[in-house]
């Protein structure tokens, strides 16, 4: 785009936001202040009606300014993926993605409780900006859940808010049911299992036409940018990631939940690691890293600090482990979770997991071969960026930060000790058992 | 002898030949499917043979309708080559003919183009291949009263008694394989089996 | 313009003829399914590597420009 036009398209949206509302100071910004659930009227109330731009791509230039990143794990400028969409050849897909997978992320539900409108006004915005004629919305099963989604969407289609009718699709509750490609597959119809890229989902992705897939966070922030500007959305979080994100928390007292909080926030102030020292940090969900707590100490919410170790913000997952439990018989746990989730489509995943499961277990039940440890290492590297999609590189991911930081414990199992007072699950896993035909679709 | 009878012979000669070929590449295809090996074969020779053999296969079916063609006294039109039952000599025997090259040069061709067809497509026609076998069969023994009788007979039977058994041999062996969806619980169970430190305890 | 060899892991079924063909690109890890090197395929070795592309009953195996 020239200078020319892009002056153009600023004044034109300034002038448009002269008589706009304020964008509402501080936090929370995502969910409704009364922790009530915004039903459409308040929705309208405090935000008002669904702000269209009259043409695709006009909302880009806006979302770029802001510097809104996806909120789904992956952090990928918003801006560059709308871009990505609208230029392909064909009429575009957009999918709001809400099927977060992780068992420890509760965000992706919550919001779409407590604020449906903000997300299915961004789900309209996006569709718009990227010329979309199809527009779908993806969440794991649900009967509650999708009923309220039918309500909002039936309100809304008495007031002609929505220019694209929305299409509900559901999810299994499978950890790679969010995965990209799985979703493509899933509201095509079929199972909701990956594929192998290339060509990637933004090129051809349900029924071979480009789609958009955004995980739904992302969607309610863009709807507020597209309300309140660029320059509201930067006044919280750092100037290299702006904004807000929502958090699920899980602090070594028991304590935690939701929260909507700044990007850049100290690691310590969320977990209140001082007052509820852990023996260690998750950050990121179970394709994310154990952090010991003197790193958590010294570290903020932000991929700027976290990338450096070999973890990242994800989506917003943190969880501390409190001081009487065991790091290898989580991590255990969690690797077995991960190892059954598996889609089993490709030779090294559907091999190397398990096995790295079972060892790890034998390692947390005090008789592990004493070639274990290279095992793990082995097959680690063998699994690495050998299957279609991400599955096998976050588990080893988890499980070398886990080897990593929980060294001196691995080194007691062997011989027979562990540190910990009791056992007691501490992390999130739903029943795990092998899962057949069926619980794909 | 006149060059009628050479060519009837040739035909004849050849025709055999193609279906022992053929009946071959079967059961070579077979083993390439379930990943079977031969003594002494490494596994890319499975898939050559499959590959080389059929392609000899076609040039003896070629010169085997050359030939059929050729011979005088049977008077069948080039025709016959490509639609069944025009053959006024024989109609039905020879019309099964045509079926089975109709099918084996669909199996070839697609397979020669197999890298610019969609992989659905080569497969489908491929499974054509079972279907050629026994039209080929029934062609070879009502054609020409040769296999009906004598150790023509005999090599027949058992060759065909050797492509059933590979066929079996696929079947049984694809019902004992675990279906896609269920690989995942397969594994933990054979990685459980695996499990040599239980005896630690 | 070099080109490398790639494999799509969904299709693949661990046949074992690739690295047969060429073992300069191509291993098999412990449980038959290919290790893929990560330099280009060598102009020598590019008949080869076609051959395998070829051979791959399940065409798992592609042969792409390297970006």
């Amino acid at each position: 785009m020239t200078a020319a036009i892009r002056d153009n398209l600023t004044n034109a949206y300034n002038a448009t936001t002269a008589g706009a509302k304020v964008g509402p100071a501080g936090l929370p910004r995502l969910l409704p202040a009364t922790g009530q659930p915004m039903e459409l009227a308040e929705h309208l109330r405090v935000h008002g009606r669904t702000p269209y731009r009259g043409g695709a791509k006009m909302l880009i230039h806006t979302i770029e300014s802001a510097g809104l990143t996806g909120r789904g794990g992956a952090a990928f400028p918003t801006h560059r993926k709308l871009t990505a969409v609208a230029s392909q050849k064909g009429s575009p897909v957009v999918v709001g993605n809400g099927a977060e997978g992780e068992p420890a992320s509760d965000k992706d539900k919550r919001l779409l409780w407590f604020s449906p409108h903000l997300v299915l006004d961004g789900l309209q915005l996006a569709a718009e900006a990227v010329g979309a004629r199809q527009v779908h919305l993806y969440l794991h099963r649900e009967p509650m859940l999708e009923q309220r989604v039918h309500s909002a969407l039936a309100e809304r289609a008495s007031t002609g808010l929505d220019r694209i009718a929305v299409n509900l699709v559901t999810a299994p509750h499978r950890f790679l049911a969010g995965e990209e490609s799985a979703l493509a597959n899933r509201v095509e119809g079929g199972a909701a299992l990956p594929r192998f890229t290339p060509p990637r989902i933004f090129e051809r992705g349900v029924g071979g036409a480009p789609t958009l897939v955004q995980n739904i966070e992302t969607l309610a922030h863009l709807a507020l940018i597209s309300r309140y500007g660029p320059a509201w959305f930067r006044s919280v979080g750092t100037k290299a990631e702006p904004g807000s994100m929502l958090t699920t928390l899980r602090r070594a007292d028991g304590s935690g939940g939701i929260a909507e909080t700044a990007i850049g926030t100290p690691i310590a102030e969320l977990l209140r690691l001082a007052e509820h020292p852990a023996r260690a940090v998750l950050v990121g969900g179970y394709h994310g890293a154990w952090l010991t707590p003197e790193q958590a100490r010294h570290l903020t919410l932000s991929n700027a600090d976290l990338r450096p170790l070999g973890a990242a913000v994800g989506a917003g997952v943190l969880a501390a482990l409190p001081a009487d439990r065991c790091g290898i018989v989580e991590s255990a746990r969690v690797v077995r979770y991960l190892a059954l989730e598996s889609a089993g489509q490709c030779g090294p995943c559907l091999n190397g997991l398990p096995r790295i499961a079972a060892t790890l277990s034998q390692l947390a039940d005090h008789r592990s071969a004493p070639s274990a440890r290279d095992d793990l290492a082995r097959w680690s590297q063998l699994v690495e960026r050998r299957g279609a999609c991400h599955h096998p590189d976050g588990t080893v991911r988890f499980l070398r930060s886990a080897l990593t930081v929980f060294a001196d414990e691995v080194a007691l199992h062997e011989s027979g000790r562990c540190s910990a007072a009791t056992t007691k699950p501490f992390l999130p896993i739903p029943t795990a058992s092998p899962a057949y035909e069926q619980d794909w679709s | 002898m006149t060059t009628g009878t050479a060519f009837w012979y040739a035909s004849r000669a050849t025709g055999v030949i193609s279906l022992m070929l053929l009946s071959v590449v079967m059961i070579f295809g077979i083993l390439v499917n379930r990943q079977g090996r031969l003594p002494g074969l490494p596994r890319f020779a499975i898939t050559g043979l499959h590959r080389n053999l059929s392609l000899l296969a076609v040039t003896f079916l070629g010169l085997h309708i050359v030939t059929a063609i050729a011979d005088g006294y049977a008077h069948i039109p080039w025709l016959s080559t490509i639609v069944p039952f025009t053959s006024g000599y024989e109609r039905f025997w020879i019309g099964l003919g045509t079926v089975a090259i109709d099918l084996v040069a669909a199996v070839i061709i697609t397979s020669l183009l197999r890298d610019r067809l969609k992989a659905s497509l080569w497969r489908a026609v491929h499974w054509l291949s079972y279907l050629s076998f026994p039209v080929t069969v029934v062609h070879a023994i009502g054609a020409s009263k040769d296999l009906q009788s004598g150790w023509l007979l005999k090599l027949t039977a058992a060759t065909v008694l050797a492509v059933v058994a590979a066929i079996g041999y696929r079947v049984t062996e694809s019902m004992t394989d675990v279906p896609r969806a269920d690989r995942v619980p397969e594994q933990f169970d054979r990685v459980d089996q695996e499990d040599t430190t239980r005896s630690l305890r | 313009m070099t080109e490398r060899l790639r494999v799509n892991p969904i299709l693949c079924t661990g046949h074992g003829l690739c690295a047969e063909l060429i073992p300069e690109q191509i291993s098999l890890d412990e449980w038959g399914y290919p290790i893929l090197s990560n330099e280009p395929v060598p102009p020598a070795l590019r008949k080869l590597a076609r051959r395998a592309v070829t051979d791959c009953p399940t065409l798992a195996l592609a042969l792409v420009p390297d970006p």
